[in-house]
């Protein structure tokens, strides 16, 4: 700890944190724009100066404190004249060009500059002459730009080198001729580019979707949790009336540190089109409005007519555990074994360190190499990837890659994409053994692109041998990591929505509604299921968009999204986080458990669901370790099991277009347009 | 001055020749092996030199490509150094020195001699000659000077100024170095008592 005085009070901070660090600790407030804690220091601002003192004396002239570490008794001092006047002066200089356009700009009640100037500025301009002018840069369909607003802090910059990897934007030019910009006016391409919206301290960079929709204090916040990957962000909903106008990031260490990604960020306008908003059931091949007592007699009337191990369900990658739980709770009444959450074939199953990301993801940074299976991370969990390219950066950090050839933006030893390398790992003959053998806390991240198919258990198995064989596995460390790419996924194999002992799992069920041996299919948000040909098999969709499910539905019930109703998701570290309703839901969409509800009255079956805070309780009875909201569920180092030859099988991508990976995101215009752009940034024709 | 940008009209490629590429791959070896995009400033300079005294896009792409580098890296420095040009210059390129000692002793007749025989700043006349107005050339002493392509011409005024262009222009040795006949920057007057 180093002691130090500022304005005349002593304090105690941790030893090598910078003035401005320890100033923020201490919560004496210092005015920045050029640093921020996560990215790397650049000192251009000059906005953070302070005075200080040492053993020789006051310092020549103010000093950056965001530049400058803590040393034993050091003096400083934030409110002396000299540092009021360098503010003011540093104020001026930044407002000579900077417009006044703030009754137009939409950072306009949250700008860094107009709350620093009413704090720190002068309270008048002696500018005459003409302002610079300076032309907009187009940089892709989520980022509006309107350059002439920039004060060259270079957050923007500095993000798009670190933290994603990609290095898109620069400034061309020098002096009052400086630009920010992408390469000729290009597109960013990744997909964490709309955190610069936040990182911008003006209104330079802001929000293409949200343009003049909504300011800021018209705005009612929500806390809650994103959906769109596994990774389990914690969001802030934005909603005016009943309409979510935004989504911005929460800051969580542990989880999504202070980003979320682009998809995260602009899902938002697919939750008002293509919404389901009455019950449908198809009659002569079209579909009819009808009430919800004729949807539910219609329902149960089926449900009756088939034999238990006729009817099945799947669960889709959006949905709540509580949804999930009341669905089992159907489904185990009805005597139906047939009950499926991996929508994706994925073969996963067994006690949960079989398929949790059990380093966590700040284990990530205290690994010292790293073995991607199957994996894209940067679609199927672009947050963790961000993570991942952090620690690339340090020398000796080598990362493995089996599976298919992605485009990462770190280097990687690719390893091949033939599972049956695998044993080759294994038994230590492969030429990346040598770089294994030499890691201590190496980390392995097997994603379910490696698990789909007849052997995907097999390899499960195999890959946990593999953990066994180097330092992955060991008493004080876990680096065998499981990634999810669906959000519903863990929540869903914790409660155990699985086939039973007799019960079909995805390729049965699908099998089974084409031959004709399962009549009813009951798909709970389960959007990615392809019935290509289902026969006779009657289809529920219960659900909230018009998207694949509801194409092959008979039988169509509306349903509130993620955002509309509260519930608990497990993200892929094994983090139970409660979603919270931020809106009401849409037409006569009614909750999941009342759905399920009105279904078991119906047909009297022998359970009931009163009230939600009552089903919440009896899943944490049940489920106990669910009660640590916001902790990690621990799960041990999983054991070796004898894995059978794996003969045909072979790697997927489990995320093939980062963009479109639910029924959200595929209504969604942004993304769709988003989408639309190829990889280098143009439109494709 | 406003932002350099590429120029409108691009040559569709860019090639280093044999000569260069050794160049470039003995400035690479003066930095550690991880870091050779130390390099680009000199590289860069290079690509310019084979251009013609100007930088297009390939060429910045070439370095990009060679010194392993992000594209928008390489362009930031680009346009960050006034030394390098983003639009064609002349055959022959007139760097007019316009900082204040040489401004003190009439650049300003200079820079009118070039717009009276060669046409506007940055802009190639018809026999490729073409002007513009540099930083400090670092020939105070011999104040105003100017650079033609790689030599000083100094000491100069209107009339000489106009004298140099023509002989440019119609293809005529022309003198390096001072143009009233002192050597280097001795004074201009030897003092007979001092000498």
């Amino acid at each position: 700890m180093t002691k130090i005085v500022i304005d005349g009070e002593n304090f105690e901070v941790e030893d090598g944190l910078s003035v401005i660090q320890a100033c923020e600790e201490s919560g004496v407030e210092i005015p920045r724009f050029c640093y921020h804690e996560r990215l790397s220091v650049a000192g251009n601002c000059r906005m953070c100066l302070v005075d200080v003192e040492d053993a020789r004396g006051m310092s020549p002239k103010p000093v950056a404190s965001c530049a400058i570490p803590v040393s034993e008794g050091l003096i400083i001092h934030t409110k002396t004249e000299r540092v009021k006047n360098a503010r003011e002066g540093i104020m001026e200089f930044l407002l000579i060009n900077h417009p006044l356009d703030c009754p137009i700009c939409d950072q306009g009640g949250e700008c860094d500059l107009q709350d620093q100037s009413v704090a720190y500025g002068h309270g008048a301009s002696r500018y005459e002459q003409d302002k610079r002018s300076v032309e907009n840069k187009d940089m892709g369909p989520f980022i509006k730009t309107e350059m002439t607003r920039c004060i060259h802090c270079t957050r923007c910059v500095r993000f798009s080198t670190e933290v994603t990897g990609i290095n898109e934007i620069g400034a061309i030019g020098r002096g009052r001729d400086m630009e920010i910009t992408t390469y000729l006016n290009k597109a960013v391409t990744s997909e964490l580019s709309g955190n610069v919206i936040d990182l911008c301290p003006v209104g330079a960079l802001t929000s293409k979707p949200y343009a003049f929709s909504a300011r800021p204090w018209e705005l009612k916040q929500i806390e809650s949790i994103d959906v769109m990957d596994a990774v389990g962000s914690n969001i802030r909903i934005d909603t005016k009336g009943n309409k979510v106008m935004r989504v911005l990031p929460r800051i969580n260490e542990d989880v999504n540190e202070e980003w979320i990604s682009d998809k995260t960020r602009f899902f938002w306008d697919g939750l008002s089109l293509q919404r389901i908003d009455k019950p449908y059931l198809k009659e002569n091949g079209k579909f009819k409005k009808v009430s919800w007592e004729k949807a539910i007699s219609v329902l149960s009337e089926k449900l009756k007519d088939s034999k238990p191990n006729e009817i099945a369900s799947i669960s889709g990658d959006l949905s709540s555990i509580e949804s999930i739980y009341s669905l089992k709770k159907l489904m185990n009444s009805l005597g139906s074994q047939n009950t499926e959450c991996r929508q994706d074939g994925s073969r996963i199953s067994g006690s949960r360190e079989r398929w949790l990301f059990n380093s966590k993801f700040s284990g990530i940074d205290d690994s010292d190499g790293c073995l991607l299976i199957g994996t894209n991370p940067r679609f199927e969990a672009a947050l963790i990837n961000s993570r991942i390219l952090r620690k690339s950066k340090e020398s000796n950090y080598s990362i493995g890659l089996l599976g298919k050839e992605n485009e990462l933006n770190y280097g990687y030893d690719f390893l091949g994409d033939d599972p049956n390398t695998i044993k080759d790992i294994i038994n230590g003959s492969h030429p990346f053994c040598s770089k294994l053998e030499s890691m201590k806390k190496p980390i392995m991240i097997v994603g379910q692109g490696a698990l789909v198919g007849n052997h995907g258990e097999d390899f499960l198995n195999l890959s946990i041998k593999l953990a066994n064989k180097y330092n992955f596995l060991s008493s004080d460390w876990n680096g065998f990591n499981v990634l999810h790419s669906a959000a519903a996924r863990p929540g869903a194999m914790e409660i155990g929505f699985l086939p039973g002992p007799e019960g079909k799992n995805l390729d049965q069920i699908i099998e089974g509604c084409n031959s004709g041996s399962i009549s009813t299919l009951f798909l709970l948000g389960a959007d990615e299921v392809c019935l290509s040909d289902k026969s006779d098999c009657f289809v529920i969709y219960q659900g909230h968009h018009g998207d694949n499910g509801a194409h092959q539905a008979d039988l169509i019930l509306p349903s509130p999204s993620f955002n509309e109703q509260n519930g608990l998701y497990m993200n892929t570290e094994g983090r139970v986080q409660e979603s919270v309703r931020a809106t009401f839901p849409l037409g006569e969409a009614l909750e999941d458990w009342k759905i399920i509800s009105m279904i078991a009255e119906k047909m009297k079956l022998d359970f009931k669901i009163n009230n939600f805070d009552e089903l919440r309780e009896e899943i944490f009875t049940l489920f106990p370790d669910l009660l640590e909201i916001d902790n990690c569920i621990e799960g041990g180092n999983p054991k070796e099991l004898m894995a059978e030859e794996i003969k045909e099988h072979i790697f997927y991508n489990s995320v093939e277009n980062f963009w479109l990976t639910n029924s959200i995101a595929r209504s969604s215009k942004i993304l769709c347009d988003r989408n639309e752009f190829s990889s280098n940034g143009v439109f494709k024709i | 001055m406003t932002v350099k940008r590429l120029d409108i009209n691009q040559p569709k490629s860019f090639e280093f020749s044999n000569e260069d590429l050794t160049l470039i791959n003995d400035t690479i070896q003066n930095y550690p092996e991880n870091r050779k995009q130390s390099a680009v400033v000199p590289s860069l300079y290079i690509a310019q030199k084979r251009a013609g005294g100007w930088l297009p896009e390939q060429a910045i792409l070439k370095v990009a490509e060679m010194l392993d580098m992000p594209k928008i890296r390489v362009l930031e420095i680009a346009s960050f150094y006034s030394m390098f040009n983003l639009t064609p210059t002349g055959h022959h390129f007139i760097q007019v020195c316009g900082t204040t000692p040489c401004w003190l002793r009439g650049s300003d007749q200079i820079k009118k001699a070039c717009n009276d025989l060669v046409g506007k700043e940055g802009e190639v006349s018809e026999d490729s000659v073409s002007w513009l107005e540099v930083e400090c050339l670092g020939a105070c002493v011999n104040a105003p000077a100017v650079q033609i392509n790689e030599d000083y011409y100094e000491d100069l005024n209107y009339e000489s100024m106009t004298a140099l262009i023509k002989k440019i222009k119609g293809k005529k040795d022309i003198k390096v170095g001072s143009q009233v006949g002192r050597v280097s920057s001795e004074p201009k007057k030897m003092e007979k008592n001092n000498a």
